[in-house]
């Protein structure tokens, strides 16, 4: 502005100058013209004016060439500026302006045309710059007036940015200080330690005065103080749960300020003057380990929180920053996260203590189980034998005693004996048989046996009791049951036996009739035994066996009784056919061992019975079996087993000789008799695969014999097999049997299965000791 | 009598005899042993029971009539005749010789005089049923027509 007023007062000036000048020329020109009027002025300050008007046009001048000087070299100076155009053209402005100034001066006198002329030119360009410029102006200081905005501007910015950074900074800070406390927070397990350091951490990051946390009472109904910074042992303040304030608190997960006099704030006592610090509060989260599932994050909203309090030093005056809020929250996050993995690792440790006390516990009660195991099969192997002993003892001589001559009475009694001592026997057998059972430490013995022949064995033996009770029976066995099978013949003999036992018992009167035949797929599956499920395959068949009877039948309500121990069915039974109620339970058993199915059906009482079980047998292969080659050649009834075996019989009574003889025979044994022992040891050679020696010859003495068979053949594999055929079975002639080297014993007399069986079993394994 | 009805007499026959338990089982056992190698096994067998038997009572009864009665002796002799007996399945005959054996051991001279008697009585009794039987086989073998093969069943 101030240079506006300069530029417009020299204008004015100027103006002023030409209009004086075009006065003075007129006036320089009249006096010209009236040269010699020698008027002398009458301004005799005309100098003086003319001096001064000399002297500041001379300034004037000056001013004007020294201004673009100085506008050049600060232009210069400085680097940037953008109206270059605009200052050259200022410039040309102000030195012409100058030089019509500096001009001026010579024009004061009297001056030539020439500087006329000058005056003239320069005045002239002057006008014309001056205008250009003029125009120019108008262009240009809107512009340099918006130069000043944009720095206003800049400058704004500038601030702002400054600003800024400062928050960043804070917050840097901040987040420096969160990893710290973190860090420190989570460095421990222990529940304690970390709160504590939580408090110690925040109270040196913040530089607070005092810092506490209210946990909830076990009621949840109050805060308790747990923790504080500066006490040692907080004494235990309590505050209900339910005050507005830590309502307001629970219910955000910011910090808030509270007021320095809340309960909660109230650690320490006032002192007096000074002003309390301001006061936040935070919730922390307390996660409660039952809360967890293992793939959500637990709900927020039944929850309990513990209250952390911090205070800032009284008398500070210092403020809580946002940023220092935000720091405090994210603490309470980490404390509760910290805490929670506390929680979790406790309840880790507690439930792997827990488990190693069941493990011993376990153990312990293995042990125990065990222990009572083996006394219980001690007792029972013990039991056993010191059972069997004086049992047989009891029958055996009470059979004897039967055949000797004995009075009406005494023979009902020994009668009565034989029965009573049979039934403890089997009663005995069963229970033993049974317990092993049910230990599951009973296996099959398995073994290929000739089918038919069990069937036949049965059949004997339930003969004299139906004969009795004038029971006919029958026995049908299918034309494609496989004569020979793999199982356990023993067992399925002692079933068989059972289920005809029980038909024959309580049959009154009428018939039982056996039926065998192959089980088919279709007759496999039976309604009445749903969880039976039978895979017929390659090696095995399915036999299944009937047998009907005419008795009194069974209630339908009875049956799921029938195959449960020791449950008899006291309508049916009478007391005297006995029987332990063990028979059937020890069927199912062995029938369940044999992957079979045992189920009686009947139509009811008075409507006769049938038993009804299939079992799982394997069918002999025939490529490894020579057995069955040798069985293959079949004669008539008998088969031979045993082509060109040589043997040796050795007896004195010539009927029981012709006999032996005639059953090897009939094996397909190439037999050779003697009737003395000094024949026998004469004859006897190494192609003699068995002899077969007679042991109850009086005065003759077998053992010898066999003695004298070992001394002569010294070599195992050329000595026959010594086999004794004896009536007497007990152990200590066994045992005698076994001393003197005898390979087995046969009870006489012998049936044909039997001496077959037994010829297998001695060729095949070189001894024999069961053929009793 | 026409075969088929000579064939039942001798199953009832049969039948009757192990009903009365003057056979047992071993009998089948040697009806068993009988086949085409081997026809008259059972005569063979029965026959030599028949001889081995007679030959023993009179041992027996010789021994027994001694004054000194050696007992050691009649054992063996009962021993044997039960061996014989119980090979073919005479089981009256052998139950009577275990009876006679008892008293052999106790020495009892009129006990075993007594089983004496009933062996005897009882070896009879076997050697007539079973001459019967032969009889009646070889009439329907005569008459043309096949021993029935025993049944297992009543």
């Amino acid at each position: 502005m101030f240079e506006v007023f300069v530029w417009s007062l020299m204008g004015l000036v100027d103006c002023y100058i030409i209009c004086c000048r075009h006065v003075k020329e007129g006036v320089s020109t009249s006096i010209k013209m009236e040269s010699c009027n020698c008027i002398e002025p009458q301004w005799p300050a005309d100098e003086l004016l003319m001096k001064y008007q000399y002297i500041s046009d001379f300034f004037i001048a000056l001013a004007y060439f020294s201004i673009p000087l100085e506008l050049i070299y600060f232009v210069k100076k400085s680097a940037v500026f953008p109206y270059r155009w605009v200052l050259v053209q200022f410039g040309a402005f102000i030195v012409l302006c100058g030089a019509t100034h500096l001009i001026n001066l010579w024009t004061f006198s009297m001056h030539s045309r020439t500087v006329a002329v000058v005056m003239t030119t320069s005045k002239v360009l002057t006008a014309v710059v001056s205008c250009a410029t003029a125009l120019m102006l108008v262009h240009i200081i809107p512009d340099l007036l918006s130069v000043k905005t944009r720095e206003l501007f800049l400058k704004n910015k500038a601030a702002e940015l400054d600003r800024e950074m400062g928050l960043i900074r804070t917050q840097e800070e901040t987040g420096r200080h969160v990893r710290m406390l973190t860090h420190e927070i989570r460095s421990t397990l222990d529940r304690h330690t970390i709160l504590k350091t939580t408090l110690i951490e925040l109270g040196r990051t913040l530089a607070l005065e005092e810092c506490a946390l209210w946990m909830p009472t076990r009621t949840g109904l109050e805060l308790q103080l747990s923790y504080t910074l500066r006490q040692q042992n907080p004494v235990g303040y309590t505050v209900p749960i339910q005050l507005p304030v830590i309502n307001q608190v629970f219910s955000s997960n910011r910090a808030m300020k509270i007021s320095p006099n809340c309960p909660v704030a109230r650690l320490r006592p006032l002192q007096g003057k000074y002003m309390p610090g301001e006061v936040v509060a935070v919730r922390v989260p307390l996660l409660h380990l039952s809360n967890f599932q293992i793939n959500d994050w637990p709900e927020l909203s039944t929850k309990r929180y513990a209250l952390m309090v911090l205070m800032l030093p009284a008398d500070s005056a210092r403020q809580w920053h946002v940023h220092e809020l935000e720091l405090v929250e994210v603490v309470a996050d980490q404390v509760a996260v910290a805490l929670s993995h506390a929680a979790i690792l406790e309840e880790s440790m507690r439930a792997r203590d827990l488990l190693m006390e069941q493990n011993i516990a376990l153990d312990l009660a293995r042990r125990e189980a065990e222990t009572a195991i083996r006394a219980r099969n001690d007792f029972l192997a013990v039991m056993n034998h010191e059972m069997r002993t004086p049992m047989h003892a009891i029958i055996a001589l009470s059979s004897l005693l039967q055949e000797t001559e004995l009075t009406p009475e005494q023979r009902l009694m020994v009668e009565t004996i034989l029965k009573s001592s049979n039934l403890l026997a089997t009663l005995v057998n069963d229970v033993l048989d049974l317990s092993r059972l049910e230990d599951g430490s009973l296996q099959l013995e398995l073994g290929t046996y000739n089918l038919h022949a069990v069937f036949r064995e049965v059949l004997n033996l339930i003969k004299p009791i139906a004969s009795v009770k004038k029971l006919m029976i029958t026995l049908n066995l299918a034309p494609d049951l496989p004569e020979y099978a793999v199982g356990d013949e023993k067992r399925l003999m002692q079933t068989l036996l059972n289920v005809v036992g029980n038909a024959v018992k309580f049959s009154k009167e009428g018939s039982v009739s056996i039926t065998a035949f192959v089980a088919k797929s279709e007759s496999l599956r039976d309604s009445r035994a749903p969880d039976f499920f039978p895979v017929p395959s390659e090696n095995h068949f399915y036999l299944r066996v009937q047998v009907k009877d005419s008795g009194a039948g069974i209630n339908p309500q009875d049956t799921p009784k029938l195959f449960t121990k020791f449950a008899q069915n006291q309508t049916l039974v009478t007391r005297n056919s006995g029987g332990s109620g063990l028979g059937l339970a020890i069927c199912k058993r062995f029938v369940n061992l044999m992957e079979g199915h045992i189920w009686l059906e009947s139509e009811g009482l008075g409507k006769g019975c049938t038993a009804i079980f299939i079992v799982k047998l394997g069918i002999p292969e025939h490529s490894n079996d020579s057995k069955l080659a040798f069985g293959q050649k079949m004669s008539g009834h008998g088969q031979t087993n045993f082509p060109g075996l040589k043997v040796l019989v050795m007896d004195d009574n010539s009927v029981s000789r012709s006999v032996t003889k005639g059953l090897l025979v009939h094996l397909g044994c190439d037999v050779m008799v003697v009737s003395s022992s000094e024949e026998c040891l004469r004859v006897i050679s190494q192609e003699h695969q068995v002899v077969f020696m007679d042991v109850c010859m009086p005065g003759i003495d077998g053992y010898d014999v066999a003695v004298h068979i070992h001394e002569k053949f010294t070599r195992r594999h050329e000595r026959p097999l010594i086999v004794a055929l004896t009536g007497n079975t007990d152990k200590v002639t066994k045992e005698n049997f076994m001393k003197v080297g005898m390979d087995g014993v046969i009870l006489k007399p012998v049936s044909l299965e039997k001496m077959r069986s037994v010829l297998l079993d001695l060729l095949e394994h070189r001894v024999l000791f069961e053929a009793m | 009598m026409e075969v088929g009805q000579m064939q039942r007499s001798l199953v009832d026959y049969t039948k009757s005899l192990f009903l009365e338990g003057v056979l047992d089982g071993q009998f089948l056992q040697l009806q068993q042993l009988q086949d085409d190698t081997n026809p008259d096994f059972v005569a063979e067998v029965v026959s030599l029971f028949f001889e081995d038997s007679q030959r023993l009572l009179n041992d027996l009864t010789r021994t027994l009539d001694q004054p000194n009665v050696d007992f050691k002796i009649v054992d063996a002799h009962v021993h044997q005749l039960k061996g014989s007996s119980s090979s073919i399945g005479a089981q009256r005959v052998k139950n009577s010789c275990i009876a006679f054996r008892n008293f052999c051991e106790a020495q009892n001279i009129e006990g075993c005089m007594r089983c004496l008697q009933q062996v005897k009585q009882e070896y009879l009794l076997v050697k007539n049923k079973l001459e019967t039987l032969f009889r009646l086989k070889q009439q329907i073998v005569a008459a043309g027509g096949s021993i029935p093969v025993m049944e297992l069943s009543f």
